[in-house]
């Protein structure tokens, strides 16, 4: 592809994005509905996990802490795969009938985010000052007053953790391609469809979705940095 | 003096080591005392350990006349609050520190103002109410942190040295709130190496050396 054809490309993405094209605007739905709920199921239980395992006291905890952090680098698409072979129509969980559906997607999405925010809410937690919950527990807080004041606290780092997980799910292919099935208008999302025009040569297309994907990567990471900025100024 | 808090065998324990090994600790009601000590002999530990923010091992702890164990031992725990050597505020307002405690005792909001307001005054706090902990100095934290233990009327209040590492200034109004809190007929326990404090009228002296208690 030469420079100019890159030039003529981005020109008609952004036409496509401004006129409003529908099946594009679909995609970009489809992608953070899919995300955004993932992440809801995944932020409650991946802050209680990262809470018990920074201020337990039990066998096994730093393995699961290892567990924990070998889980970032697991591959989405092996994520993808374990969960087609469960989904499958032969497979335990084929009566389901969630294969190639956006619940299977936000399944597969809510496995890759809870690893990152795990990990980060436990370092965070595990960076705090332990005064803390000292001082809650002196003050007359339970143990679950003292867990949500000390989560507060770290507020910044949970919001972190939260961020860093949207970014990896909002932008992850091989999991949703293999859960999805990449239907357009059911489970085609931003990357998904960035590998399909891609693929198919539909360059602008595939520019226009990718500018949508760094300007929601932009938007976190201002957040984000804003975020550390402030935690960063207490 | 009735007793308050009675303790027995008092025990803390690292490895084979005894960090303090107390056949009997009395706090009478309304009485208060100076806990003294070299530095490592264990004073934090025991206090905290009294607040029940450490574990230690006792034969026998009685409160109000009361053998301490599940609902008492609730009682026990809210009753007694301590105040770190250098305390930790939340990231909220000064005001909002002070209310932290009344509001995990479910008090009504306009009861919690009106005694928030009696604490900003009692420790003269009142330019700050509203200022972010982390703009106060050293000493001004720790008079937040006297008010916010002195609001909740507690029987048994802990500060562990509060006035180390405070210039005069900052001391002398530290310790102006610990003689009035002793002087309110609370049981305070005062764990310091400030002579000024040891000094006080109305207060007794612990000392803790060689892993016990000598009076």
């Amino acid at each position: 592809m030469t420079d100019n054809s890159i030039w003529d490309a981005a020109q008609t993405a952004f036409g496509l994005l401004l006129s409003g094209d529908g099946e594009l605007w679909r995609t970009i739905a489809i992608s953070l509905r899919v995300s955004l709920i993932a992440l809801l199921i995944a932020t409650p239980l991946a802050i209680w996990a990262g809470y018990v395992l920074a201020t337990g006291r039990f066998r096994l905890r730093r393995a699961l802490i290892v567990l924990l952090q070998s889980m970032l680098s697991f591959p989405t698409v092996v994520v993808g795969l374990i969960l087609y072979l469960l989904f499958t129509r032969r497979g335990p969980l084929g009566d389901l009938h969630l294969l190639f559906t956006q619940d299977a997607m936000i399944v597969g999405q809510a496995l890759i985010a809870f690893p990152v925010l795990a990990a980060f809410t436990l370092t965070a937690i595990q960076g705090a000052d332990p005064r803390i919950r000292e001082t809650a527990l002196s003050l007359g807080a339970s143990r679950w007053q003292a867990a949500l004041t000390l989560l507060r606290e770290v507020r910044f780092g949970v919001m972190a953790s939260v961020l860093n997980g949207f970014g990896r799910v909002i932008s992850e292919v091989g999991c949703a391609m293999m859960v999805g099935g990449n239907i357009a208008d059911v489970t085609r999302t931003i990357p998904t469809a960035v590998a399909l025009e891609t693929s198919k040569g539909q360059f602008a297309q595939g520019i226009a979705l990718g500018t949508v994907l760094l300007m929601l990567a932009l938007g976190v990471n201002i957040l984000l940095s804003s975020l550390q900025g402030r935690g960063a100024a207490r | 003096m009735t007793p308050l808090l009675v303790v027995e065998n008092f025990r803390k324990q690292f490895g084979s080591r005894a960090l303090f090994d107390i056949p009997r600790l009395e706090l009478a009601r309304g009485a208060s005392y100076v806990l003294t000590g070299d530095n490592g002999t264990g004073k934090t530990t025991l206090l905290k350990a009294l607040a029940g923010l450490e574990s230690a091992e006792f034969g026998a702890m009685r409160y109000l006349d009361r053998d301490v164990s599940g609902d008492v031992l609730a009682e026990l725990k809210r009753d007694v609050i301590y105040v770190h050597q250098h305390p930790y505020l939340f990231d909220t307002s000064v005001a909002a520190n002070i209310a932290y405690g009344l509001k995990l005792r479910g008090i009504d909001a306009k009861e919690i103002m009106r005694r928030v307001y009696a604490a900003i005054d009692w420790a003269k706090l009142g330019e700050f109410s509203n200022t972010p902990p982390q703009r106060l100095s050293g000493g001004e934290k720790q008079r937040v942190a006297l008010a916010r233990a002195w609001v909740l009327q507690a029987p048994v209040m802990l500060f562990d040295e509060p006035t180390a590492n405070l210039d005069q200034a900052s001391r002398d109004r530290v310790i102006e709130l610990i003689d009035r809190a002793v002087g309110e007929n609370n049981c305070v326990v005062v764990a310091c190496h400030d002579h000024e404090i040891i000094n006080l009228p109305r207060v007794q002296r612990l000392h803790l050396e060689q892993g016990t208690i000598r009076s």
